[in-house]
């Protein structure tokens, strides 16, 4: 017996729930289409243009697929089984609330990560425009995964506080949206101006983009593995302290 | 020897805001024991389900299931359950079979693929087992939250409103199904239908405002329901002289007509009082004489008016 007692179970079902439903193939192909146009795209990536064997066009896109993206995947993870009041068959079961939470976090996280697994052929394709750094294309992918975590955590936990998808997927997505301006030097430069240097340096240090950025130009810094481990975990404390007080709402 | 102790609640206390949802209630349930929850809606049955099955914690109180605090041994008492909770939530996208298997992983039963077609044959699911939840009737949906429920033999069952929704046919086969567990488990279930609680239960309790108003055997609350031992007579000619006879008898309390031919004799201490009654009535033509039992519903009515709107 542990504290993710049950772990197992759920992670099994959400994860097979995702290829046993439509809804799992509609967003895997969503995923690659708004992928592959912002990476190739005239206006955006211009990867083909760009003919360099490097994968920027692809990472700087990604960021923003997930703020929309990602929400989708987390809103009904607990908003739909307090809408049903399966949330009550499942935490009267013998698993723990860490045990049901982290599983259903793993399973999606998971999925994102499978679906990132299949835009690997735009690597492939840098591959025939020249010689990529496979070392920045992996730290890229590394930073693909832990930021598709860090959105999952942030909508799961809004997921928790909801009845409605339609509430948890819009709540989830602006709070992706903030996580990723605050990176950007424009928000920076305006929230420099208002409160000063140091809540400028601290904005900039919560901002996953930042971190996101260092990893896809091959950088793996403990500050930064240090930032989306806490960041993660923090949101899915906060998740679970949320559907403890709420689930029987 | 009394059988053994299943379900120890003592004095639970739950608030919602400034609402006393449940408000110290404590009872016992013995192996064997059958016990009917009755209550308007909003009497807290539901609230003190979710606390004796550790969905939400209490504010004051202890629950106990199988010798487990579900305070301090949540997960041995949860495993020692099964729950059937209000509306018989599923994953509506799952098949049966996928759904129960589902559940028996997750209470790690042992031989998942017997436990399940156990409770498929026990609670008729075999012709829909492949079917996804969404699309059964809701009395099919009720049959696999039961079957959930049983799939790992639990010693306790806890069963909020297991008959609701359901046709005739669909009732009689669960309510048998929950005579037939009743020898070696301990049933909880709450219920609105209180002929279910009559045909099911060997014990029972009504809950009305959170709290706990009576705790008896169907036949002990029959007793005290308001017309419990009231004869209710018909005759050729109920004469004044007959009506006052009676009245005056030390047995009756009063004695109340009933329209041209019938009076009812209602008896001051609660009594059969059928024998002595008898004689007084002899030389008139009778029509009928009934002995009534009292009412279930009658009782409740009377115990909770008011609370229910």
């Amino acid at each position: 017996m542990s504290r993710f007692t049950g772990f197992d179970a759920v992670f099994r079902r959400e994860f097979q729930g995702y290829f046993s439903s439509p809804l799992g193939y509609i967003f895997i192909v969503i995923f690659l289409v708004a992928s592959g146009y912002l990476t190739v795209s005239r206006d955006f990536g211009r990867f083909l243009e760009l003919r360099q064997a490097s994968l920027d066009p692809f990472f700087s896109a990604i960021p923003w697929i997930f703020v929309v993206l990602v929400p989708a995947v987390a809103m009904r993870l607990w908003s739909e089984e307090r809408k049903t009041g399966a949330v009550e068959l499942l935490l009267t079961l013998p698993v723990t609330l860490p045990g049901a939470y982290l599983g259903k976090f793993i399973a999606g996280w998971s999925f994102l990560g499978f679906s990132l697994l299949l835009t690997t052929p735009v690597a492939f394709q840098a591959e025939r425009l020249g010689n990529p750094d496979w070392g920045v294309i992996a730290t890229g992918y590394f930073g693909c995964l832990l930021a598709a975590g860090a959105y999952l955590a942030i909508g799961m936990a809004f997921s928790a506080a909801t009845r409605s998808q339609v509430v948890a997927f819009i709540l989830g997505v602006a709070g992706c949206v903030l996580f990723l301006l605050i990176g950007l030097p424009q928000t920076q430069q305006v929230i420099g101006s208002i409160f000063g240097g140091y809540v400028e340096q601290v904005a900039a240090s919560l901002s996953v983009v930042d971190h996101f950025d260092s990893l896809t130009r091959g950088l793996v810094q403990l500050g930064t593995l240090f930032f989306f481990a806490a960041f993660t975990l923090g949101w899915l404390a906060a998740g679970m302290l949320v559907l403890d007080r709420t689930k029987a709402s | 020897m009394a059988s053994e102790l299943l379900i120890d609640v003592r004095d639970l206390v739950k608030h919602y805001g400034a609402i006393r949802a449940v408000d110290g209630i404590s009872f016992q349930v013995r192996r064997g024991d059958v016990l009917g929850f009755l209550g308007p809606n909003g009497a807290g049955k539901t609230t003190a389900m979710r606390m004796i099955t550790g969905f939400i914690e209490p504010d004051r109180g202890s629950v106990s299931v199988a010798g487990f605090d579900m305070a301090r041994h949540s997960l041995e008492a949860r495993r020692r359950i099964g729950y059937l909770a209000e509306n018989a939530p599923a994953y509506g996208e799952m098949t049966v079979r996928g759904f129960l298997g589902f559940i028996a992983a997750a209470r790690a039963v042992d031989d998942a693929e017997t436990a399940i077609a156990k409770v498929v044959t026990m609670t008729g699911l075999r012709r829909v087992e492949h079917q996804t939840i969404d699309t059964l009737s809701k009395g099919y949906k009720r049959r696999v939250g039961l079957a959930q429920a049983l799939i790992h033999d639990p010693e306790v069952l806890i069963l909020d409103e297991p008959t609701d929704g359901l046709d005739p046919n669909q009732k009689a086969l669960v309510q048998g199904l929950i005579s037939k567990l009743a020898e070696e488990k301990a049933i909880v279930l709450s219920t609105h239908i209180l002929d279910e609680a009559e045909k099911v239960c060997n014990r029972a309790v009504i809950i009305s405002e959170g709290r706990l108003l009576v705790d008896s055997t169907p036949e002990g609350l029959l007793a005290r329901a308001p017309n419990h031992n009231v004869i209710r007579v018909t005759v050729e000619d109920p004469a004044e002289d007959l009506i006052m006879v009676i009245g005056e008898q030390a047995w009756c309390r009063t004695v109340v007509r009933r329209g041209e031919s019938g009076f009812d004799v209602v008896p001051a201490d609660g009594g059969n009082h059928l024998p002595e009654l008898l004689p007084l009535l002899e030389g008139r033509i009778i029509h009928s004489v009934h002995l009534q039992e009292g009412r279930f519903d009658e009782l409740f009515r009377s115990m909770t008016q008011g609370v229910s709107a």
